[in-house]
This record gives structure tokens, C-alpha cells and sequence, in this order.
């Protein structure tokens, strides 16, 4: 028997699950709510740390999920559990009867403007981490003309009470040092400056780029957090810190400062947790059974997590977390859910 | 003590041996949130009395830490209680409200 199987989402977590358990022999129907795959990946020019581009990757997963029922633009209208699987009623008119249930909804970029003391959307030359993504691949930006002077702001919207996130967002040191080495690449006479607390390059060849950025391209790290910018009259930004490893204020004048805005838990995702009532952490994303044993099992039977839903993750980590998912979807409906008789006891003992 | 053959001037040298324990213990006990600063400098950075003589929460919190208790009210001595750092304070701490508790516990010998 081929069991249908649900895909929220049509990033990289979900399209990687969708290709897994395609596989696997599985009846994989997949659901995008924005007009296009590839989720945030279909947003970015080259990735850390190598630089490979992103269509690369993307046209790979793409690939991947060939013979997969995608549906874009298509969101859950209502889903009803019945004893085992899920009625699952489509925006698109289309009702799915569905054994499992894979979120794969990612995350939202951080709106900077809610950080009203670094201007975005006010000052001229100020522009998020996503904004640059956008000139590297299309080439154009008002915002950027041959600048002398570039700063990038880390830690926004992560790693802030004020802004309703204690977490650390995982992937902004990463993608700032990549971008600065991007700028001096581009623009080889301009300053670049990276305002941080930490720098977290934990993976695999990041401290590479971190080493790179320094010994090549004269990036300069400041230890201290962005605390406030103004505008000059000529258009350009006034930014200070605390350069808190000499101990004193800092002030310096830029052409472009870019915000590394992090990572939240999608919206959209969050509506349909509520649809399935699906427990949330502190964090706001989703809860899973077990942090170390089972991160891709929610606590509801049945349902299955996968990349960013659960919290942020690079891109790696999302694909590795999206076989792993594959893997349990697979074992629930073998392992547990053709017991009829014995499903409520299985569930008990091994979900 | 191994003599390595060169002297400190033993006021630049932070020595964790002298750390005032109590004094700490009873700054915690009003002020929790002296635990949580994260050296952001973001407090320094806005400081509205710090653009004219040298004034620094992170340096103040710090100090104590290293047993440098006269050097941290100095750090304060010159803040006008404004509260524009409890503003910028990524950990949401009532900054004021700790400086007054830093030199209420500090300046009582
Ligand atoms: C600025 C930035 C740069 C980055 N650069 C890199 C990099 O260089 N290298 C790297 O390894 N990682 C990078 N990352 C991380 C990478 O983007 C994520 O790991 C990856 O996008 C997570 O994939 P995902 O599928 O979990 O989520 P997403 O990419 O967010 O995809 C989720 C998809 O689900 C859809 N969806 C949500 N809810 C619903 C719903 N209810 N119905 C239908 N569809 C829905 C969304 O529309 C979206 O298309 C970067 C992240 C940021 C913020
Ligand atoms: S990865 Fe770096 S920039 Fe992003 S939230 Fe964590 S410490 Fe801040
Ligand atoms: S309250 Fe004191 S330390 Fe804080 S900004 Fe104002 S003057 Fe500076
Ligand atoms: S702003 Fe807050 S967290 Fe940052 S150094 Fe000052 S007291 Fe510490």
C-alpha cells in the first residue's frame, strides 16, 4: 500500500523529505503557499562557506522531487484528524487524505524595520542582509554606488529581549563575513567593518572565511553591538558602538550599513500549528518529542518537523534534518500506523 | 610563588583572589540582572554624559567582577541617571536602576 504523505512547505526541507520518501514509494503530495519553489534558498545569490552559488543547490533539490504532486500558491484550508491520518481540506479546492503530516514551513527573515534605532526603511543607505542577496544576483540596488565606507550590523533581531528574541539566529555571523568578502570583492577600495559580540563561525571551513576576511581583505571586526544610527545631511550614516575591547565609544561615518536581520518562525507556518494544534517552545517555533532523540517527531502523532520550523539551521543541517524526517516518517508508517489493533498502545510505547 | 622575573604594577593586573564576594553577593541579591550583561557596549556607545568624560556601564560591571570596585563607581561617577542605555540594553535590564544599586552597595565602606 502506498500511503499518501503531506508536505507543508516547498523549501529546502520540504523538498528534500518530498524526494526521500518519494523514493521510499511513498505518495508525496506537496504544498507551497508562495507562487514558486525553494523556499528561501530561491532568494540567494552564493552560499557560505564555499560560495556555491544557490541555484546550484536549488536546481539540485528541484531535481530531486521530480514526479512529486507539487502544488503552488496553495495553503490548508481545515484539517480534521480522524483516528489515524489527517483530512486535509487545500486552499486549491483539493482534499488530501494523509497518513503523515511533514511541516516543513521555515522561517521568516526578521522584519528590521521593528528595530527602529538602526532606520531601515527610514535612513536612505541602510539595507538587510536579504536586500544585498537581491544586488548580488540581479546586479542593481539604488543604495549601492561604488561605496567607500560599509558596515554590517550583526545580531539583528537576534539576541535582543527588546525585540522579542533571545536566541542566536546561527546563520547571520556567517552570512556577514561571506558578504563583506562579497563587497571587497566588488568594491576593493571601500572599508568594510563588522560590528559583533560573538562571532559565531562554528562549521565546517567558516573559520576559513573568518581568517580569509581578515588576512585578504582587510575586513575590520569591531566587538561591540550596534547601538544607535543617524543620518548626516549628505545622506550618509552616522553609526556608534562601544568598541569594547579598547574600551571607549566609537563613531563612524558609512556609505551602507547592512543588517544582519535573523531568523523567526514563518507566520504562515505558525497558522497552520494552530490548525493542527501543535505545541510552540518559548522560542516560538515548533516543539518536537525529544531536542537530542527525536527532533523530527512533534508531540502530536503523526506529525513530523523538518529545516527551520524547528528553530534556525544552516542549510546543511536543514537537509540533514529533512532525510532524517524521511526516515521516521517512513518508520511510523511501517513500524506503527498498519497495526490497527494495537496503534493506540504503539503510540504510547514508541512515539 | 615562581618568580618569573618581572614586576606588575600590581593596580593594572586584575586579580580574581580579591573579589569581594559579599559585596557581590548582596549587589545580586537587589539587582539579579547584574549577572546578565553580555559586554554588548551598546549602553557606552549611547551614554549621554560618556560623550564628555569617560562614563561606561559594561566597563562598571566589569570592574567589580575583577575586583576593580573603586574603578567601577568611578565609571559612574559622572552618569546623569538619563536611562537612555536601559533604551538600547539588549538583555532588557533596568539600567538605572542597577547603577544606583552599584553605587549603593559600592560606596558604603
Ligand atoms: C540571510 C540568510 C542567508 C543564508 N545563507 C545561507 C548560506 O549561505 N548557506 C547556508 O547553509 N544556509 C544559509 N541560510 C539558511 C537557509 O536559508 C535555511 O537553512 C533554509 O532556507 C531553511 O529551509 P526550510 O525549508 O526549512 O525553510 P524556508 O527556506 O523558509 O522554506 C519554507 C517554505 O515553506 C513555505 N510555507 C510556510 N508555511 C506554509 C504553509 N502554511 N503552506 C504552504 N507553504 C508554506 C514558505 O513559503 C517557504 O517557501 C541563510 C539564511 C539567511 C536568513
Ligand atoms: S549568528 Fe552571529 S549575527 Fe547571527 S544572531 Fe548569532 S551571533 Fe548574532
Ligand atoms: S543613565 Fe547614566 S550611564 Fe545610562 S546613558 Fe544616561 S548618563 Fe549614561
Ligand atoms: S547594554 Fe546591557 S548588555 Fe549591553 S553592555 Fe550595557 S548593560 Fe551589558
Amino acid at each position: 500500500m502506498k500511503n499518501n504523505i503531506l508536505i507543508i512547505g516547498g523549501g529546502p526541507a520540504g523538498l528534500e523529505s518530498a524526494s526521500q520518501l518519494q523514493r521510499m514509494g511513498y505518495n508525496v503530495i506537496l504544498i507551497e503557499k508562495s507562487p514558486k519553489l525553494g523556499g528561501h534558498l530561491a532568494k540567494w545569490d552564493r552560499l557560505f562557506p564555499d560560495s556555491v552559488p544557490a541555484d546550484e543547490v536549488l536546481g539540485g533539490l528541484l531535481r530531486g522531487a521530480e514526479g512529486v504532486k507539487c502544488f503552488t500558491d496553495t495553503d490548508v484550508r481545515a484539517i480534521n484528524r480522524l483516528d489515524k491520518s489527517y483530512n486535509v481540506r487545500l486552499t486549491n479546492g483539493i482534499t488530501v487524505l494523509s497518513d503523515a503530516v511533514l511541516v516543513a514551513s521555515g522561517f521568516d527573515l526578521f522584519d528590521a524595520v521593528k528595530k527602529e534605532e538602526y532606520g531601515y526603511g527610514v535612513y536612505d543607505q541602510v539595507m538587510t542582509n536579504a536586500d544585498l542577496e537581491a544586488y548580488f544576483k540581479t546586479g542593481t540596488d539604488r543604495r549601492i554606488e561604488n561605496p567607500g565606507k560599509i558596515g554590517f550590523a550583526h545580531c539583528v533581531g537576534s539576541r535582543d529581549e527588546k525585540a522579542g528574541c533571545r536566541s542566536c539566529s546561527k546563520v547571520c555571523c556567517a552570512t556577514a563575513v561571506k558578504q563583506a568578502i562579497e563587497m571587497k570583492q566588488a568594491f576593493p577600495n571601500a572599508e568594510v567593518f563588522c560590528f559583533y559580540m560573538d562571532l559565531r563561525l562554528f562549521g565546517r571551513h567558516y573559520e576559513d572565511i573568518y581568517l580569509k576576511a581578515q588576512k585578504e581583505y582587510g575586513v575590520r571586526f569591531i566587538r561591540g553591538r550596534v547601538a544607535e544610527v543617524s543620518e548626516n545631511y549628505d545622506g550618509t550614516l552616522l553609526v556608534k558602538a562601544e568598541d569594547t575591547v579598547a574600551g571607549k565609544p566609537l563613531k563612524v561615518t558609512l556609505d551602507l550599513l547592512v543588517l544582519m536581520a535573523g531568523m523567526r518562525p514563518s507566520g504562515v507556518g505558525k497558522a497552520i500549528g494552530d490548525l493542527l494544534e501543535m505545541p510552540v517552545e518559548e522560542d516560538g517555533y515548533f516543539a518536537v518529542r525529544s531536542g537530542i532523540a527525536a527532533s523530527q517527531r512533534s508531540p502530536i502523532p503523526g506529525i513530523f518537523l523538518a529545516g527551520a520550523a524547528t528553530g534556525p539551521k544552516t542549510l546543511p543541517e536543514t537537509l540533514a534534518d529533512a532525510r532524517a524526517a524521511a526516515m521516521e516518517v517512513d518508520r511510523y508508517l511501517t513500524e506503527i500506523f498498519p497495526d490497527a489493533k494495537n496503534y493506540k498502545q504503539l503510540v504510547k510505547e514508541r512515539w | 610563588m615562581v618568580d618569573f622575573g618581572f614586576g606588575l604594577v600590581p593596580s593594572s593586573r586584575i586579580n580574581l583572589d580579591l573579589f569581594d564576594k559579599d559585596k557581590y553577593r548582596e549587589l545580586v541579591k537587589i539587582e539579579p540582572d547584574a549577572r546578565i550583561c553580555m559586554a554588548c557596549g551598546s549602553c557606552t556607545a549611547v551614554c549621554t554624559a560618556g560623550k564628555f568624560v569617560h562614563t561606561s556601564l559594561r566597563e562598571a560591571i566589569e570592574d567589580i567582577l575583577n575586583a576593580k570596585n573603586d574603578k567601577a563607581l568611578e565609571s559612574l561617577q559622572a552618569c546623569q541617571l538619563c536611562g537612555k542605555c536601559s533604551m538600547v540594553c539588549p538583555r532588557g535590564i533596568n539600567t538605572r536602576h542597577l547603577i544606583l544599586s552599584i553605587n549603593k552597595v559600592y560606596s558604603a565602606k
